[in-house]
């Protein structure tokens, strides 16, 4: 077991640059989530974390050694692919042992791991199948647990779950969860699926453009977002962006979304923001669920308006509803009782308390 | 019987009409099993042709009877040949020759398709496209170089290559080995690329890559090419024509006309024989290893 550490980590194909210059710490026994949209480099960073892909600068550390050099074999790591990468000619219990065998480990100390991997993934009774007898979550743990066999130093992860349908995407995630609280083995994991990311990881580093746009734990980048894409990346349905200006109104700080909407800001917040200018162009971001319906007793920093809604979807424990705001289509959460319909009006509030303030030019969060 | 249900398998009382199939798609297929039948009839007549005239006595193939009955069937012909010992000789030879070269191509072709499909070095794609061109040229146009350079290359060395049976073992492979590669980078580039990496991560030298992983998940490309090289080497004609002439040095192809056709005399009987028994070999090896055969040729042709 180890930690990685990457320093300045560039990767640049003929004239695309896919890393720009990626610095990461990675503490041993943690679980890290490369998460962005494709194309961020997440997949080329951790490929060349595993040494399939050379660097092109910066260095890469397994375990304090530098190992921009030292091939795939001797990193001591292990990976688990998106199309499980199987060797079909073999049984699942040979897949396993493949590792072990090319290090003519004895062949009882290989007997004992694979069983023991098996019976930590479920697939005893599988050992003896070929891979194309097995189903996609069968294969997806014998790719595992070809990986936990070998008690590497690291486990990496390319998108494991992204061949699974949704159901069993859901429970293999959890199966991993599970092997990681067991194993406790150094873990990168690479998704596309920000859900996947938040309830893996211990943190989360988002990537974009081939770099990285903020590291933290789940709870840190749904409730402070450094940036615009963060913000809208993380969390779904994703956060709205409503325009809007500050305005001084009778010696308090006003937030105007509209000529008709305008909310005054809670005392907390007024502080923070006093100093921005009041020409700037500011987004007001507000997830889903801080816009709700209208309640009898408004907490403080809670405002109301009115809207007409565009659509409803009722989701059985809420229902999302969709409303036009200067152009911008909004998403709000509210009871499904609270007698949302297509098309109707509907009273609804914002909590501001939870508000975010960006800078339209820059997307940096305020 | 206590059960309720009542399964009436009857049911359905409209024609069917095999599925859903429209009647394009039957008239598709019925033109499919015309040429077919038509094709496999043109390719059937001249086997089947051999096989009347080698049950045939020289008498009755000279004689005007019916071509295609045979009046008095015998088996000399048969017989003739397979205690000949010169007939022995030209199938041992054949033998030898396509035995030795399929195992040349294969320890050739199989390690420098794994090369040039999957080790990025500089120039592999223009080495593979190469390797292609190269099967191009006919051999009807290599073949004199080829003796100038072994008559040369006697003369300095006084290694004697010309007429011995061996020398085509150094010849046929410019004709398997190229074919061979480019079949084998088609099947391993058809190998999932996370296939490799999963076993170079798992501690596999690039050796190890192509004899743990590449050569088995290829058999089947690797049957399909193994077949090839054998009926090339098998059906040889012209090489064996110009670089062996002693009785004791010819394979099949070459040794039928050259032993049987005396002047203008054409034992026919003993040729068709002689040419049937030369087609076994193949037609066994092709039917046992159809369905690889099969496999081996689509697999390069569609990814995934």
């Amino acid at each position: 077991m180890a930690d990685v550490t990457l320093r300045k980590v560039t990767k640049r194909y003929d004239d695309v640059e896919a890393v720009r210059g990626i610095d990461l710490d990675i503490a041993d026994h943690e679980f890290v989530v490369l998460v962005g949209p494709s194309g961020c480099g997440k997949s080329t960073t951790l490929r060349m974390i595993a040494g399939l892909e050379d660097i092109t600068g910066g260095d890469i550390m397994i375990g304090g050694d530098v190992v921009n050099d030292v091939p795939p074999k001797d990193r001591d790591i292990a990976m688990v692919f998106q199309n499980y990468a199987l060797y079909p000619h073999m049984t699942v219990a040979e897949n396993m042992s493949f590792g072990l065998r090319l290090k003519h480990y004895p062949k009882a100390e290989i007997k004992s791991r694979v069983t023991e991997a098996a019976r930590m993934l479920d697939i005893t009774d599988l050992i003896d199948r070929k891979p194309k007898q097995l189903s996609g979550g069968q294969r997806q743990r014998v790719a595992m647990g070809r990986a936990i066999v070998r008690n590497p130093k690291v486990f990496l992860f390319d998108e494991p779950l992204s061949n699974l349908d949704a159901k069993l995407r859901v429970q293999m995630r959890i199966e991993i969860k599970k092997v990681h609280q067991k194993v406790r083995t150094t873990t990168v994991y690479v998704t596309h699926d920000q859900v996947e990311a938040m309830t893996l990881a211990d943190r989360v580093v988002v990537m974009n453009h081939g770099r990285i746009e903020q590291i933290g734990t789940p709870n840190e980048l749904y409730h402070h977002p450094a940036t615009r894409f963060v913000a809208g990346f993380i969390g779904s349905p994703a956060m709205n962006f409503i325009p809007c200006r500050l305005e001084e109104a009778g010696g308090k700080l006003n937030i105007r979304l509209t000529d008709r909407i305008a909310f005054p800001l809670p005392p907390a917040r007024a502080a923070r923001y006093q100093n921005i200018a009041r020409s700037e162009k500011l987004l007001l971001g507000l997830r889903p669920e801080h816009i709700a319906e209208a309640k009898m007793h408004p907490e403080p920093g809670v405002e109301a308006f009115d809207a007409v809604l565009d659509v409803t979807e009722p989701m059985g424990m809420e229902t999302l509803i969709y409303f036009t705001l200067e152009g911008a289509q909004i998403c709000g959460r509210v009871n499904p009782n609270a007698g949302a319909r297509d098309g109707g009006p509907l009273r609804l509030v914002v909590d501001l308390n939870n508000m975010h303030l960006l800078n339209e030019g820059t997307g940096a969060v305020l | 019987m206590t059960s309720t249900v009542i399964i009436d398998k009857a049911a359905p009382t409209r024609t069917v009409k095999y599925g859903s199939m429209s009647r394009g798609r039957i008239w598709a297929l019925r033109w499919s099993y015309f040429f077919l039948t038509l094709f496999a009839i043109f390719s059937l007549v001249p086997p089947l042709y051999m096989l009347i005239t080698s049950l045939k006595t020289s008498a009755e193939i000279s004689a005007a009877t019916n071509p295609w009955w045979v009046f008095h069937p015998t088996l000399s012909n048969y017989v003739g040949l397979l205690t000949s010992n010169q007939f022995l000789t030209f199938f041992r030879n054949s033998a030898f020759v396509s035995i030795f070269v399929v195992t040349i191509t294969m320890l050739i072709s199989v390690p420098a398709a794994f090369a040039l499909a999957r080790m990025r070095f500089w120039g592999s794609a223009t080495l593979a496209t190469g390797v292609f061109l190269t099967y191009l040229i006919p051999d009807s146009l290599l073949f004199i170089p080829l003796f100038k350079m072994f008559a040369v290359f006697g003369d300095w060395t006084g290694i004697q290559l010309i007429n011995r049976w061996y020398v085509l073992l150094l010849v046929y492979p410019t004709l398997t080995v190229p074919f061979c590669t480019w079949i084998m980078i088609g099947y391993f580039a058809s190998i999932p690329k996370e296939l490799d990496e999963a076993a170079i991560i798992d501690g596999a030298s690039w050796f190890q890559t192509l004899t743990r992983i590449f050569i088995p998940v290829a058999m089947p490309g690797i049957i399909a090419a193994t077949i090839f090289a054998f009926t090339v080497s098998w059906a040889q004609f012209l090489y064996p024509l110009v670089f062996t002439t002693s009785t004791d040095q010819l394979v099949l192809p070459v040794g039928i006309i050259t032993s049987l056709i005396k002047g203008d005399v054409f034992n026919w009987g003993q040729i068709m024989t002689g040419a049937l028994l030369g087609a076994a070999p193949p037609l066994i090896i092709y039917a046992f290893l159809m369905d690889y055969y099969i496999a081996g040729l689509t697999a390069g042709a569609t990814k995934g």
